[in-house]
Order: structure tokens, then C-alpha cells, then sequence
């Protein structure tokens, strides 16, 4: 991945199409999205607004692509996107965003100002303005097919645990099954227990299903650091498997981005549609759940809430699915305030985790999720992420708060009926 | 030149210069954005692009209730000179007598009193989001050259046109003409400037409902 300001500068041109031209018209510098940004709101620092971070976008499409700004340039007078400025940037467009996309609910105009970030990273990344920890990670997820450098050997460890532990048969490669599996490096070396409750409950229902070793892992760091070729690339072995294992349906599992990258954005990203389904593990179940074929018994004990991953919840629409299947196993569900679609981001998202420069900054701002939870009291925490679940452990150690953090997935495990 | 030619100049060829870069302008503008496209979606849709483009269209007129808390000021003021800026431009019967000359059409105004009324009350709401914008910290950060330029030229032909009315201080011909004069500086700056918003806040509040729609999310 060679890097140069011309590269960075001609990906900031390919990004700029009508809606990014719509999106720039409209700003009227309100201010507003601010109010809606964590990074914001836990900093009080004015740069980290949200539209501030398109700046370097901004300035190609005004100087490229409208007249004022191209009369503008032929005198000099407009301001150039150099490397100092992407330099300045970057913490700003990494470190200080995790792409969760409330500012764009919030914009009175209209502006998806989340999709504009997203496509600002991709003249950062170009340009080699990106984070050490995300370069390397979209390094290892391209070399070794995991961001955090898991082999397939390190799954085939895991799923002997599991088989263990379970007396069931974690299948691997078999071609025509009805759902493939993918799973996130940090499923599989920190909670192997979402590929046990995934056994089970397929066996219980009696659904076919599989985990491809060629494409095992969901997560996407090029979508993260916003390098097109490099997500494109780790779509396309995901489709080349689904494909020869010919199933019907893939299965992004508890991992926000991955949800992202190959629900929305993996078609576009290689450029032809699926012959396949895509959904996300809440979708599935919720669906065994509406045929009878997922059946629960017990409730479990306290007050639940659910924390909204960003990338399922407000940029996926998988809202109203963990709450139906809550519902089956909590009877004393309690919500928190702005959940659902304008659920507060846990700060770690959108590659901010794989970024240790952002370390210290992701904890600060957990002081919003603090509030959050703060204002209900909740017994635990039920949500659908590894990153989100990851982050949310640390943050509640550094605000001394000591609440368990549930998958959802895990949770309908322990509570299938015999 | 004497006041009157001057008020013809503003009325006559001022008025024609200032209609033909505004009208030109916004068909550029508009040119500009579409042209440059956006490529279809292969994902599976789950939604659809048209009604939540439509949706969305409309819904962002009106701030959920915990946006409006965290920018209470910023909204109401905003909200305040939008409305009194379609009074006083719609309703004032010597502004809708012009567009029946040039068109042929009208609608009934308001009372003169209460587009007066309305006058001020822009006028102040605009003050008020200047001082807003220069004591919040993230608007003042924000604020450029051309924010500050807009915001002049918008105050402008409300202050020229109240003076105007009230004749203060100078000749009637030559309040009206300045009056005019303010409103075509400011025709012509429009559709180059953010003042476009009021035209592609549509486009973009569009795009992002039809982005949101397809996936079957809200916006």
C-alpha cells in the first residue's frame, strides 16, 4: 500500500458524487452535529465536530467540482488539501470519530455527514495520513485473513473446545448447508462461547449451517481505514466461499462493522450483487424465533438493558429483532434514555479500537455511556458486539461500575428449552 | 445619477441583471450536483429509497426532543428568522403587487401592521444568531468569511426595507432603491454561497432518507 498526497488526493476526487455535492451545498456551519457527536459532547472541543472532520473533502469537491471554487483556484485563492493539513486531521477523522452516524439524525439539513467522514478516510488513507494500529491491522487482515492475526489453526483449537464442551459438531466446509457463519477475530479468541450457544441453538432448531475455513472472519478493516481495494478484497473471499459452499444465506455475527461491510457495503465494494443472503445472527434468530423454531425457557434474574451497536441498530435497522428476543428471555427489560436509533456510540467503533493512539481518549468519552447507564441502573448489559462488549468491559473497570456485559446470542443459548 | 434614475436603474436592468445570475446560477448549481451522480446499490434493499427520500424530506423540518434541549437556542432563533423571513417577503402586500406585475398572480398579504411587526422580530432573531454564532464555541469555530457574509446580506433588505417603510432619514426613492439594490446583492450571491441551502437542503435531505430507506433504517 504505497502512499502519496496525489493518491490521497485523487481518492478525495472519486469519492465526491451527488449526494457528497448535496451534502457540502447544504451546510449552513449550524453547529448542531456537534451536540450529537460523543467526541464532542465529553471534550468540549470544537474541532471535533463532526462536519469539521470532511474538511479535507470539502475543500476537493468546492475547488473541483463548483464553478466559485474552480474560478477560485485558477486565481490562487482556494485552500489546498496539502499534507500538513491531512496530517492535522487525522486524529480528528480516526481517533475522534467511530462512525456511529448519529450526527447524521441530527442534521438539519439532511446531511449524512457520517458517509462523508467514512469517504474522507479514504483520501486520508491514501495519502498515508492513517493510524499505525489500523495500517497494521488491515495489513494482518489481508496477509493472514484476521486483524488481530488469527489463523485458521487458533479456530480449529477453539471449535475442538467447543466440541468438547458441547458433544456437538461444529461443521467446516460443507457445501450446500443453508447458513455460513463468519465470526470476528475476537469471537474466537475471547468469547469461543458465541460459537458453542451458535451450535446449539442451530442444533435445536434443526438448521443446517457451516464456517468456511478459507472465510472465517467478518471483520473488515478496510472499511475502517477506508481503503476500497483492501475491503473489496476481503469481501470478495467471503462471496468466492459462500459461493462454493454454495448456501443461501451468510451470517454476520455479534460485530457491528462487519454487519456494515458485508450486508451494505460488500456488493458495492466488489461490484456485483450476492447470490446469496446476507443478514445478521439477530435477524436469523428472530426468524427461528417467528417459526417456532427457537424456544426458550427461565428468565433471567435483574434488570436488563440492551446497548444499540451502532452499525446494527442505527446504520443496519436491526432495532426491533434483540428486542423481541429479550422479550423471550427478560421480563424486566428496561430501556435507556436515546436507545434505539439514537443510541449513544460505546467509542470504540469504526476502527477506534484497533487505534491505540485513541486509547486514552475512547475511556474519556465513555463518560457518555457512563450517563447512560448511570440513569437506569441497569443489574446487566445485553448487546450484539464483540467491539462494543470488548470497550464496554473497559470502560465500566475505569468507571469502577461493575455491570456484566451479555451477548444476546449467548444469553438465548443458556436458556433453549430442552 | 439622480435618485430616480437610480430607482429605475434598481428596478429595470438591476432587477434583470440580478434575476438572470440568480435563476442561471441555481440552474448551474442544481447542473453541478446531479451531474456528478451516484452509483446504484447492489445490496439486497430491505427498504425502499423513494419513501424514506421523501420521508426524510419533511421529518428534518422538526427536531427530535433531546437534539432540540442540546441546541434549544440555536434552533428556536433559526427557526424564528426562517419564518419571519417568508412573513415579511410573502405576505407584505407591496412584494406580492410585485410578483402579480411580473406574473399575474397573487395571494392575499397580511396586514401591514403585523408584516411590520414580523419585520422586526427578524430582524432582532438575526442579531441574535449573529451574537450566537460568535459566542457558541463550536459556531464560532466554524464561522468563515462567507457565513458573516450571508448573515450581512440576508439582515440587509429586512433593515432597508423597514427604513424603507418608516422613510427614515432619506427620500422615499432612494430608500426604495436601496432597498432593492440590497435585495439583488443579495439575489446574486445566493446561489454560490451556503444561502443554496434553501434549495438543496431537499437534495440532500433526499439522498440521505433514500441511503437510509434502502437499508430500511430510520433517518
Amino acid at each position: 500500500m504505497s502512499a502519496s498526497l496525489d493518491k490521497g488526493i485523487s481518492a478525495l476526487k472519486q469519492q465526491v458524487d451527488a449526494s457528497v455535492a448535496a451534502f457540502f451545498s447544504s451546510c449552513v456551519h449550524c453547529g448542531i452535529c456537534a451536540e450529537a457527536c460523543l467526541f464532542y459532547t465529553e471534550t468540549g472541543e470544537p474541532e471535533r465536530t463532526p462536519i469539521n472532520k470532511t474538511e479535507p473533502l470539502r475543500r476537493i469537491w468546492k475547488s473541483e467540482y463548483t464553478l466559485v471554487g474552480r474560478l477560485g483556484k485558477m486565481l490562487g485563492l482556494t485552500k489546498k488539501v496539502d499534507h500538513k493539513l491531512l496530517e492535522e486531521w487525522e486524529t480528528l477523522v480516526y481517533d475522534s470519530c467511530t462512525m456511529c452516524g448519529r450526527c447524521s439524525m441530527v442534521c438539519p439539513v439532511g446531511n449524512d455527514i457520517t458517509l462523508m467522514i467514512r469517504k474522507t478516510r479514504e483520501g486520508m488513507a491514501a495519502a498515508g495520513h492513517a493510524p499505525a494500529g489500523m495500517i497494521g491491522a488491515s495489513k494482518r487482515s489481508v496477509e493472514i485473513g484476521s486483524p488481530m492475526g488469527v489463523r485458521l489453526p487458533a479456530l480449529r483449537a477453539q471449535i475442538k473446545h467447543v466440541e468438547a464442551d458441547t458433544g456437538l459438531k461444529v461443521p467446516l466446509d460443507v457445501v450446500g448447508a443453508e447458513y455460513m457463519l463468519l465470526l470476528s477475530s475476537m469471537e474466537i479468541m475471547n468469547f469461543p462461547e458465541f460459537i458453542e450457544a451458535i451450535a446449539k441453538i442451530f442444533e435445536k432448531a434443526g438448521a443446517s449451517w457451516t464456517i468456511a475455513t478459507e472465510a472465517f472472519e467478518a471483520t473488515n478493516s478496510g472499511i475502517q481505514i477506508g481503503v476500497s481495494d483492501i475491503a473489496a478484497e476481503l469481501v470478495q473471499r467471503i462471496v468466492d466461499a459462500a459461493e462454493k459452499l454454495k448456501v443461501t444465506t451468510v451470517i454476520s455475527p455479534e460485530c457491528g462493522h462487519a454487519y456494515t461491510a458485508i450486508r451494505w457495503d460488500g456488493p458495492n465494494l466488489v461490484g456485483k450483487k450476492f447470490s446469496f443472503k446476507v443478514r445478521h445472527i439477530l435477524e436469523v434468530l428472530d426468524e427461528m424465533r417467528q417459526q417456532g423454531r427457537l424456544k426458550t425457557s427461565g428468565m433471567e434474574s435483574g434488570k436488563l438493558t440492551y446497548h444499540d451497536p451502532c452499525q446494527i441498530s442505527r446504520r443496519g435497522g436491526v432495532i426491533d429483532e434483540p428486542r423481541r428476543l429479550i422479550d423471550m428471555i427478560s421480563d424486566n427489560f428496561v430501556e435507556m434514555p436515546d436507545h434505539g436509533k439514537m443510541n449513544w456510540c460505546c467509542g470504540a467503533g469504526g476502527g477506534v479500537s484497533a487505534n491505540e493512539r485513541a486509547d486514552e481518549l475512547r475511556l474519556k468519552v465513555f463518560q457518555r455511556k457512563k450517563d447512560q447507564f448511570d440513569a437506569i441502573r441497569p443489574d446487566a448489559i445485553v448487546s450484539a458486539c464483540s467491539n462494543c462488549r470488548i470497550h464496554l468491559e473497559d470502560g465500566l473497570e475505569e468507571y469502577n461500575m461493575d455491570i456484566p456485559l451479555l451477548s444476546l446470542t449467548e444469553t438465548i443459548a443458556e436458556h433453549l428449552a430442552d | 445619477m439622480t435618485e430616480i434614475e437610480l430607482l429605475s436603474w434598481a428596478r429595470g436592468p438591476g432587477l434583470q441583471i440580478a434575476t438572470v445570475i440568480f435563476v442561471a446560477g441555481i440552474v448551474i448549481r442544481f447542473f453541478e450536483i446531479l451531474m456528478l451522480g451516484r452509483k446504484a446499490n447492489l445490496a439486497e434493499a430491505r427498504g425502499s429509497e423513494m419513501s424514506g427520500g421523501l420521508k426524510t424530506m419533511f421529518t428534518r423540518t422538526v427536531p427530535d426532543r433531546a437534539t432540540y434541549k442540546r441546541s434549544a437556542f440555536t434552533i428556536t432563533a433559526g427557526y424564528l428568522f426562517h419564518f419571519g423571513l417568508f412573513i415579511t417577503f410573502f405576505m407584505f402586500a407591496p412584494h406580492i403587487l410585485l410578483v402579480k406585475d411580473i406574473f399575474g398572480f397573487g395571494w392575499p398579504s397580511l396586514p401591514t401592521p403585523i408584516v411590520d411587526a414580523f419585520a422586526v422580530i427578524t430582524i432582532i432573531s438575526l442579531l441574535a444568531v449573529l451574537a450566537n454564532r460568535l459566542n457558541n464555541k463550536v459556531m464560532r469555530y466554524l464561522t468563515n468569511f462567507e457565513d458573516l457574509l450571508t448573515w450581512f446580506l440576508t439582515l440587509a433588505p429586512l433593515v432597508t426595507g423597514y427604513i424603507a417603510f418608516h422613510r427614515i432619514g432619506f427620500t422615499a426613492p432612494t430608500l426604495l432603491a436601496m432597498h432593492i439594490l440590497s435585495v439583488e446583492l443579495l439575489m446574486i450571491v445566493f446561489p454560490f454561497t451556503k444561502l443554496m441551502h434553501a434549495f438543496t437542503l431537499f437534495l440532500a435531505r433526499w439522498y440521505n432518507g433514500a441511503i437510509s430507506g434502502y437499508k430500511g433504517v430510520a433517518s
